[in-house]
């Protein structure tokens, strides 16, 4: 989903030329057909993630819209303050992109993995903060939003060729998608792990479980609205993230939940511990954490009873 | 011109009608602030694009600032007088919605990124506009400091320039007992710095300074103001505790009559 939202940030700087953008050394393979293309208006800010942030926040007082690029942790914890005190607290119109949410850097080990990026800029109101779920979403959520008032955290998956298949990526600011239509149960995802969501949907269906699938890639603005119609309708929600259980999605649902006063089991399907440095490829540690298609499968069916 | 005396009886006024400290730092930046807001920095109002922009990256000295904005007339004695009392935008640290301030500032060690941000959009825009960054010395203990001050070197950024207020202090002690900065001079020349010194107390010296730093060269500009914690006070020079504590009314009495007295 990486290249399909910078492949539209192309398009959308070649009509503004109030796009920048910084990387914090990062992007190797990928992100040179852009600095080629906008050499005055692409900048390595070298492996300085504070003072990345920071330069942002002076480029988009002058009236520019950076976009700030690194790894989820380099993005967002690294800098946080900076987060908070630069484009937050002045209300500018700097992007903050993070690739490789969850333990999408699997082998990479802890340093890598993005497990609170979401709860941490979820508690900050001030930042819209967006997780989409494929590459079509991705593309949809930066033309949606790349010039709206105020900061914005666009989490992207790295696999490229990652999709939600039979779903049309749509995506709007503060509303939730349906991606799978069913009666018996609601899944609710958020990011690139709504892939395997949807295959778990999918092989619920075909053990005869009708299964509802939402994905929520707006996280602030809240789709609260669209999560309570939809949980007023099931017994039991499962709330599935690459992600720590706090803070992110599944907390989310269950403010919903609770200040809606719905009647709707929640089950959060989240990662639980601290990582305890065994590696593994992504789909292993996903299986390791209780968050891949078959866990999630599982979880279903042992929560439906 | 800015009186800079004018700048410390406002700091002394304020601070002793709100009851709050942050004075002695304060007073150490009243001279640097009258030299920059006197002429140093164009700024024909604060809501020309093109003005020069400022940010006080020691932002517990903001009271000092609110007291050049009051002197060039951006900021009416009224609100002046609601500094830290009741429903204010005149906090301890500034904020951007306060007419005049650029960048929010008050955690040490951002401001200088958001002074090279600024000066990079200057270039970007094709603006002769400059970006002056106040700096505190303590400040400089900031990893961030180095980061902004290599990127800033790297790009040419030849439209900042950065005033480091060398008194020697910080919060809970001197900076050569905490974390030693000098060779300060070196350190910056070493990240590819166009190094001055003047005294810090001398506005002259230090629009002298500033007038010899080059828009246009391929380095930025960093100004070392020797100061002296506290100046203009006898009793607060030089003492930590002024870092914190506001003033009772003899000390107030006393502080006073030295401004009036002709201490700078």
């Amino acid at each position: 989903m990486r290249k399909a939202f910078f492949d539209g940030l192309a398009r959308v700087a070649q009509d503004d030329g109030r796009v920048l953008v910084l990387t914090g050394d990062l992007g190797f393979n990928f992100l040179e057909p852009l600095r080629d293309r906008f050499p005055g208006r692409f900048f390595n800010a070298g492996v300085a993630e504070q003072n990345m942030t920071g330069v942002a926040t002076g480029l988009a007082e002058a009236g520019f819209i950076p976009f700030v690029y690194s790894i989820v942790p380099f993005a967002v914890m690294r800098p946080y303050e900076f987060i908070r005190n630069g484009p937050i607290v002045h209300r500018l119109p700097v992007r903050i992109v993070g690739v490789g949410g969850g333990v999408e850097y699997a082998n990479n080990g802890p340093t890598h993995y993005g497990l609170e990026d979401l709860g941490l800029l979820r508690t900050q109101p001030g930042i819209a903060v967006i997780a989409p779920a494929d590459g079509r979403q991705a593309r949809n959520a930066l033309l949606a939003t790349w010039d709206t008032e105020g900061p914005v955290y666009y989490r992207l998956g790295k696999d490229d060729r990652l999709e939600v298949p039979g779903w049309d990526g749509a995506f709007a600011p503060g509303r939730a998608e349906t991606a799978r239509a069913g009666a018996d149960i609601l899944v609710i995802s958020t990011g690139a792990i709504t892939a395997e969501a949807a295959a778990a949907a999918d092989a619920l269906a075909a053990r005869g479980v009708g299964c509802e699938l939402l994905v929520v890639a707006s996280l602030r603005p809240a789709p609260v609205e669209d999560l309570a119609r939809r949980l007023a309708r099931h017994r039991v929600a499962l709330a599935v993230e690459s992600h720590f259980a706090w803070g992110g999605l599944g907390s989310l649902v269950a403010e919903v939940i609770a200040e809606g006063g719905i009647g709707c089991r929640l089950v959060r399907c989240a990662i639980r511990e601290t990582p305890d440095g065994v590696v593994d490829d992504e789909q292993a540690m996903m299986r390791s954490c209780g968050i891949s298609r078959d866990a999630l499968v599982a979880t279903a069916l042992g929560a439906l009873g | 011109m800015i009186d800079p005396r004018e700048i410390r009886r406002i700091v002394l006024e304020q601070s002793m009608r709100a009851h709050v400290g942050h004075i002695g730092c304060s007073l150490s930046v009243a001279d640097i602030l009258a030299a920059l807001y006197s002429g140093a920095m164009r700024i024909a109002s604060p809501e020309d694009p093109d003005r020069d922009r400022f940010v006080m990256a020691k932002g517990h000295a903001a009271l000092a600032l609110y007291a050049a904005l009051h002197l060039r007339g951006w900021l009416p004695r009224g609100e002046l007088e609601r500094f830290c009392t009741g429903r204010t935008l005149l906090g301890v640290h500034p904020v951007a919605q306060l007419r005049g301030v650029d960048f929010s500032t008050g955690s040490l060690g951002q401001g200088l990124s958001y002074g090279a941000g600024a000066a990079l959009a200057a270039r970007l825009q094709g603006s002769g506009r400059r970006v002056f960054v106040l700096m505190s010395d303590g400040e400089c203990d900031e990893g961030a400091v180095w980061e902004a001050a290599m990127f800033a070197s790297h790009h040419r950024l030849g439209a900042l320039v950065a005033v480091v207020d060398r008194n020697g202090q910080q919060a809970f002690g001197m900076t050569e007992d905490v974390l030693g900065l000098e060779p300060l001079g070196e350190r910056w020349r070493a990240f590819g710095w166009d190094v001055h010194e003047a005294d810090g107390h001398d506005p002259a010296a230090i629009a002298a300074a500033v007038a010899r730093m080059d828009g246009a060269a391929p380095a930025p500009h960093v100004l070392l103001a020797r100061t002296v914690f506290g100046r203009g006070v006898s009793f607060m020079e030089r003492r930590i505790k002024w870092h914190y504590w506001p003033m009772s009314e003899e000390e107030y009495a006393q502080a006073m009559g030295e401004l009036v007295g002709g201490r700078r």
